[in-house]
């Protein structure tokens, strides 16, 4: 049913429709309405599930890692410091191949200590060995949540689910919430093949010597690889319950004869499909990655074909190199035939605003005679000190 | 990888924008909640966030309102509301108060005060612009029997734009009060949307 919600409250009603069993987290901004939503539906009864106090975000990671180890279904949320305080444990879950749901309510890193919201704490993990998903509105959160129990349980990986901080959490809009019968035809009771069990024991976590390490990285590698069919197939899945798809791993959408595409992840994508309509021209297509970990290089590759530009815009970047996804993006374009020109850009870090008017400026930097490798948008060099710029 | 083919509108997506400021722990927040939830009782589409970033109780806030035809996509801030609406005088001397308003745009301030003795002490915020002055407080507090503004706020800012019926705006309260507080809140809206002029704004509300 369609409510007017905070799209904090929204995920969490969106959690509780996928019946989860063990419920653990430290509070954080913006994080923490989330959990706080969820805390309230199970001190009012209307979800049955068992809500583990601890006192860091590496304890809940590590509750809900046992729970789900031992066959509950198991969810927790974080942001920031807490998603890096977390990390030890991010990497046991996902090498122990055991199903999660987390979300991350994506905020900025410290220092400087910035309570406002970019990517770069899950890009920070996108090497844990985790699934990402990332949202583009409140509607995405909601269906993507319960998509990812469904691919977490498939898969046997743990699935990060990232939704702007403030951005989509704070705001309050239509949402539409599925009902318990949609979601329960979805999503069967969650059955792990390895649950640890008394009566059958067998051990995890083990030392693994390097005779069989190299082993485990491949087959998580492939894990993660071989997922994206379950990405693709939740989605579709999911449409036939609701009518509404995420788009997969990489959805596109613009005029078949554009030759300019902005590439970009999370929430700014809503701004820009609105700017596009006060800017039609030239026309361009919107390419939405959902899925950074598995990497759709494949999608990419299909999707750039006829372009002559490819704008890439993110919310985080690796110090001392670049963009992130700028550079995958232009690794999975590295041989193809006549590639788009990628230029790279980082906007809205911790917090900076990103208005209609950066869609027009993108466009414009596409034309640029040379494209521009990475740069930090609207960085104002007079706030810094001479030795700095 | 999945097409995706949505319809291109005919045309951009038509918009009003309402800023509100308010003290953190005034229900600021509250305030644009309820008038989103407001719209939405009337199938209108709306968005509600407040400004990002930690809370701070006390501290001047604000929150933002968008009201629009079809579904709003953008996630951006309000940079040039059509409104503003001020939840307590105090913050008449807050630099920025009034940046970005829209050079026809209405403000609504809640205070005891009447409009001479408020322009002459804020000239710079209040000078040529569309002031309205409603005694919240005072209403709230006759009706309430707590000087909590929002309500009366709310319901002098649709009498005044016409944006959306009283009755979508008493929903959007029965959604959140019960019984006898809702009860009051309702009288209060009554009571507040005939102290100011019914449509004065609506020229700039429905431009």
């Amino acid at each position: 049913m369609l409510e007017a919600l905070e799209g904090s409250a929204a995920i969490a009603k969106a959690v509780a429709l996928c019946r989860p069993q063990v419920l653990s987290a430290y509070p954080i901004t913006p994080q923490t309405h989330i959990v706080e939503n969820l805390a309230s539906l199970v001190a009012d009864g209307q979800l049955r599930a068992e809500m583990v106090s601890v006192e860091s975000e590496f304890s809940a990671a590590s509750v809900v890692l046992g729970a789900a180890a031992c066959g509950s279904r198991a969810y927790t949320a974080s942001s920031a410091q807490g998603i890096l305080l977390m990390t030890e444990v991010l990497y046991n879950v996902a090498g122990l191949r055991v199903p999660v749901v987390l979300t991350c309510a994506n905020r900025a890193i410290s220092a400087p200590v910035s309570a406002w919201n970019d990517q770069q704490d899950s890009m920070s993990v996108r090497d844990a060995g985790w699934i990402q998903l990332y949202c583009a509105s409140n509607q995405e959160a909601v269906d993507t949540t319960i998509q990812a129990f469904r691919i977490a349980e498939r898969c046997e990986l743990p699935v990060m689910v990232c939704v702007d901080g403030y951005i989509l959490t704070h705001t309050l809009e239509p949402i539409d919430i599925p009902t318990q019968e949609q979601v329960d035809a979805f999503l069967p009771p969650y059955r792990f093949s390895r649950m640890l069990d008394p009566l059958r024991p067998i051990s995890i976590g083990n030392l693994v010597t390097p005779e069989y390490y190299a082993e485990a990285r491949y087959a998580h590698h492939q894990a993660l690889l071989r997922a994206k069919d379950e990405i693709e197939a939740a989605d579709r899945d999911w449409a036939k319950v609701c009518g509404r798809r995420s788009g997969g791993l990489l959805s596109v959408e613009g005029p078949d004869d554009a030759r300019i595409g902005i590439l970009t992840i999370g929430s700014v994508l809503g701004t820009l499909a609105d700017a596009r309509e006060e800017y039609p021209d030239p026309p361009a297509k919107l390419l939405k990655l959902r899925s950074m970990r598995p990497f759709p290089a494949d999608a990419i590759r299909h999707a750039c074909r006829g372009l002559s530009d490819l704008v890439v815009l993110e919310r985080a970047l690796s110090m001392g190199s670049g963009g992130i996804i700028g550079a995958e993006v232009r690794s999975a374009l590295f041989g193809e035939p006549n590639p788009p020109r990628v230029h790279n850009f980082a906007a809205g870090l911790g917090g900076r605003d990103m208005p209609l008017e950066i869609y027009p400026r993108l466009l414009k930097a596409a034309e640029a005679p040379e494209p521009t490798r990475f740069a930090i948008m609207d960085v104002e060099l007079q706030k810094l000190p001479e030795t700095e710029r | 990888m999945e097409q995706t083919l949505t319809a291109r509108a005919l045309h951009p997506v038509r918009l009003t924008e309402i800023r509100i400021h308010g003290r953190g722990g005034q229900g600021n927040v509250v305030a644009a909640y309820i008038l989103a939830q407001a719209a939405f009782e009337q199938g209108r589409f709306a968005q509600a966030f407040p400004s990002f970033g930690p809370e701070r109780r006390g501290a001047p806030v604000s929150s933002y309102v968008r009201l629009a035809d079809r579904a709003i996509q953008r996630h951006c801030q309000v940079r040039n509301p059509d409104f503003l609406i001020i939840q307590s005088q105090g913050l008449l001397h807050v630099a920025g108060l009034t940046a970005g308003l829209k050079p026809q745009g209405g403000i609504l301030i809640n205070s005891a005060r009447d409009l001479p003795e408020l322009e002459a002490e804020a000239a710079d915020a209040l000078e040529s612009r569309n002031v309205i002055v409603l005694g919240a407080d005072a209403l709230a507090t006759g009706i309430l029997g707590k000087p909590l503004p929002n309500t009366a706020l709310l319901a002098a800012f649709l009498a005044l734009t016409e944006l959306l019926p009283l009755n979508a705006l008493e929903k959007a309260l029965a959604r959140r009060f019960k019984g006898e507080t809702l009860e009051r809140n309702l009288a209060l809206v009554r009571a507040a949307a005939c102290e100011v002029p019914a449509g004065l704004w609506r020229e700039v509300a429905h431009a």
